[in-house]
């Protein structure tokens, strides 16, 4: 009942006209990032970002949390009606989303998309309501080496559960961290890795490194692509909402199902990508013809986008309550957090209460001025992919430069964000994934301090990471996270050695 | 329903010719970056060794974390060379075609020297010089809709990000003549 009445205070905070304009113009540059070809959520609120930074850190967070619902909602606009994923957790939608669209039913495939983005949130953001005070109070008992132990569980889970190579997660993740720490050390002030240079006095901000990995890259990755587009226009009429309203009923088990997979893998760091196949794969599975997936099912749109919405929200949980981003876009928010002074993590809910409930009721309003938003505009923003991207590009290329420059009114920044988007284009074409090296900035210093806080404590004494129940269980589970393909692979030995015993 | 049959259909004049001949594979690229990287961990973990990788009476000295880390960075470019030289050996992926290339320079020249004259000029004019240089370029895009949709865009910044939200781009001497 305590988060009721604090979210009833939250929605006081934020019904003023002003945050209600700005949620607006959040939602309507999201949606227009989503369809754009070359951007999407985590660079759209990148490159965004410096527009918030005079703003206070309510209105601002409410600003970039709307761009973010904006482009998740726009991103099935491109999937659906051009067969485009803006975003990899939109590939699964375009497998029945697109004959859809071909067989003269983008518009029920465009609400059903809308309406299961709204569904899966929708959830995420009641658990994020009640859960997050939850988790941020127990978190209040965390000392330094549970802390610690919480950033080893969530990079090694990105190695031991991350669908690219190892070693190129290992390579990501440490480059990461390394450039993370570029700069002034915050513990003894001395100097490291600088080579002398007053520019990296003050460091890589990952911000500027955000938006060139992915703005910048993703532009070069675009223009190298073949870009003509076909595709089919739609218009949503009140008539084919409510009739896909009407049988929402009929498919709660697949939108329950697919909102848990969604949750539970936003929380852990499974991400959206995973969320949104796995939830289409157990549509398919548990569905009484699976066969007619991939021709047009409108459970085929329902299951991923739900799956994938769920999961990009409460990816924003562990972010708000322990400081650890779930996904890419969290880690650039949490980016934002910083530049306005706010230090993310279980204080900022006794701290700034305004703020943290403020943001938690623009994802419930957002979420449905979102939805009504793109039911009515769909024609505008998918009309937009009829400008040339030869328009698009260098429009993009400025936005980006803009953005690199105002976080620290630094040159340099441009020429480093240039540096980034080479990175990012070579790295993404050799499988290198770039979501470890992002949270592995982010988090570089934080995880830093706290390992030489407990180190410091203990003496030098590893042991300290095994000292209690609670963080002995966090490290011993990084551990096991960190080598599940070994036990896995071990575990799948074992089994098969028993059914062969069985066999014979 | 209203749903429409019409179909948008946008096509690009300079999308790339099928079949182009490749330029370098994609385990030649690896092999460089897994050098380069292996470079990179060796400078840094010299750096944090020379600043202090060990422990004195505080504590872990500030080159500790970052040290081990370069080794981390340095074992799993080797790794990945090793992995890199051997699968060089079955069918070699393309990184990139000769056609596609053309098309990477063909966004990456023009943001280098957009970089380089926003040093000189300031953010807007490289701007201006950007948008319509590549409209007109690479997109074949009529000279006055270049010029105008240049223009458009780098005002609606200006008027953005300089006047309305206080956020102070690099100028030059243009805007120094109208006394900004």
């Amino acid at each position: 009942m305590e988060a009721f009445g604090l979210l009833l205070h939250g929605f006081a905070v934020l019904l003023t006209w002003k945050t209600l304009v700005l949620m607006m113009v959040g939602l309507v540059l999201g949606i227009f990032v989503g369809v754009l070809p070359g951007l999407g959520g985590p660079n759209g609120v990148a490159i965004l970002l410096p527009l918030t930074f005079t703003m206070d850190p309510t209105s601002a967070i409410v600003m970039l949390s709307c761009i973010y619902w904006g482009a998740l909602f726009g991103g099935a606009i491109t999937s659906i009606l051009f067969n485009i994923p803006g975003e990899a957790w939109s590939v699964a939608t375009t497998f029945d989303g697109y004959p859809m669209a071909q067989q003269g039913r983008a518009a029920e495939a465009l609400t059903a998309a809308f309406t299961s983005s709204f569904i899966g949130s929708l959830v995420a953001v009641l658990l994020i309501t009640f859960l997050a005070p939850m988790i941020s109070s127990f978190a209040l008992k965390f000392g330094p080496p549970e802390f610690f132990a919480v950033y080893l569980l969530t990079f090694c889970s990105f190695v031991g559960l991350g669908r690219e190579a190892k070693h190129k997660t290992v390579i990501s993740m440490s480059l990461g961290l390394l450039l993370a720490g570029v700069g002034m050390d915050t513990v003894s002030g001395q100097l490291r890795m600088t080579f002398g240079s007053a520019e990296l006095l003050r460091g890589i901000n990952f911000l500027v490194a955000v938006i060139g990995l992915f703005g910048i890259s993703e532009i070069l990755l675009t223009m190298e692509e073949r870009l003509a587009l076909r595709g089919h226009a739609a218009s949503i009429s009140l008539r084919v909402v409510l009739s896909v309203w009407k049988d929402l009923p009929k498919y709660w088990v697949t939108l329950l199902r697919s909102s848990f997979i969604g949750c539970w893998l936003g929380i852990t760091p499974g991400g959206a990508i995973a969320a949104s196949f796995m939830g289409y794969n157990l549509a398919k599975r548990f569905a009484k013809e699976p066969e007619s997936f991939g021709k047009g099912r409108i459970e085929g749109v329902f299951a991923p986008e739900t799956a994938a919405h769920a999961s990009g929200t409460s990816a924003l949980l562990p972010m708000l309550a322990l400081g650890i981003p779930g996904s890419g876009t969290a880690a650039i928010l949490l980016g934002g957090l910083m530049v306005w002074g706010l230090n993310p993590g279980p204080l900022l809910f006794v701290e700034h209460k305004d703020f943290v409930w403020g943001l938690i009721a623009s994802m419930y309003l957002g979420n449905v001025v979102g939805l009504v938003l793109v039911l009515t505009t769909v024609p505008i923003f998918a009309s937009i992919l009829r400008v040339p991207f030869a328009a698009v590009a260098p429009m993009i290329i400025v936005s980006c430069a803009i953005g690199a420059y105002a976080i620290q009114n630094a040159m340099f920044d441009i020429w480093l964000m240039l540096g980034f988007g080479v990175v990012g284009y070579v790295f993404k074409k050799i499988g290198i994934p770039l979501a470890p090296f992002t949270l592995a900035l982010v988090l570089g210093n934080r995880a830093e301090d706290a390992f030489r806080l407990s180190m410091i404590g203990s003496g030098g004494d590893l042991k300290v990471f095994w000292s209690n129940g609670l963080v002995g269980s966090i490290t011993t589970l990084a551990i096991l996270l960190l080598f599940w393909p070994v036990i896995d692979g071990l575990l799948g030995r074992v089994g098969w050695t028993r059914r062969a015993k069985s066999a014979r | 329903m209203s749903q429409t049959d019409l179909e948008i259909v946008v096509d690009d004049p300079t999308a790339p010719e099928e079949n182009s001949p490749s330029v370098t594979s994609s385990g030649t690229i690896e092999i460089i970056v897994c050098l380069l990287l292996l470079a990179l961990a060796a400078i840094l973990g010299y750096d944090n060794w020379r600043t202090g990788a060990s422990w004195d009476s505080t504590g872990p000295e500030p080159g500790y974390f970052p040290f081990y880390l370069s080794v981390i960075l340095a074992g799993g470019s080797l790794y990945g060379l090793i992995v890199a030289l051997v699968a060089r050996r079955g069918a070699a992926e393309t990184f990139v075609t000769r056609a596609q290339a053309r098309r990477v320079m063909a966004v990456f020249v023009p943001t280098l020297l957009f970089c380089v004259v926003t040093q000189f000029l300031g953010l807007y004019v490289a701007s201006f010089l950007l948008i319509a240089g590549f409209m007109r370029l690479v997109g074949k895009i009529a000279l006055w809709k270049s010029l105008l949709t240049a223009f458009l865009f780098t005002a609606i910044m200006f008027v953005t990000f300089d006047v309305a939200f206080d956020v102070i781009m690099p100028k030059g001497p243009l805007e120094a003549a109208f006394g900004y």
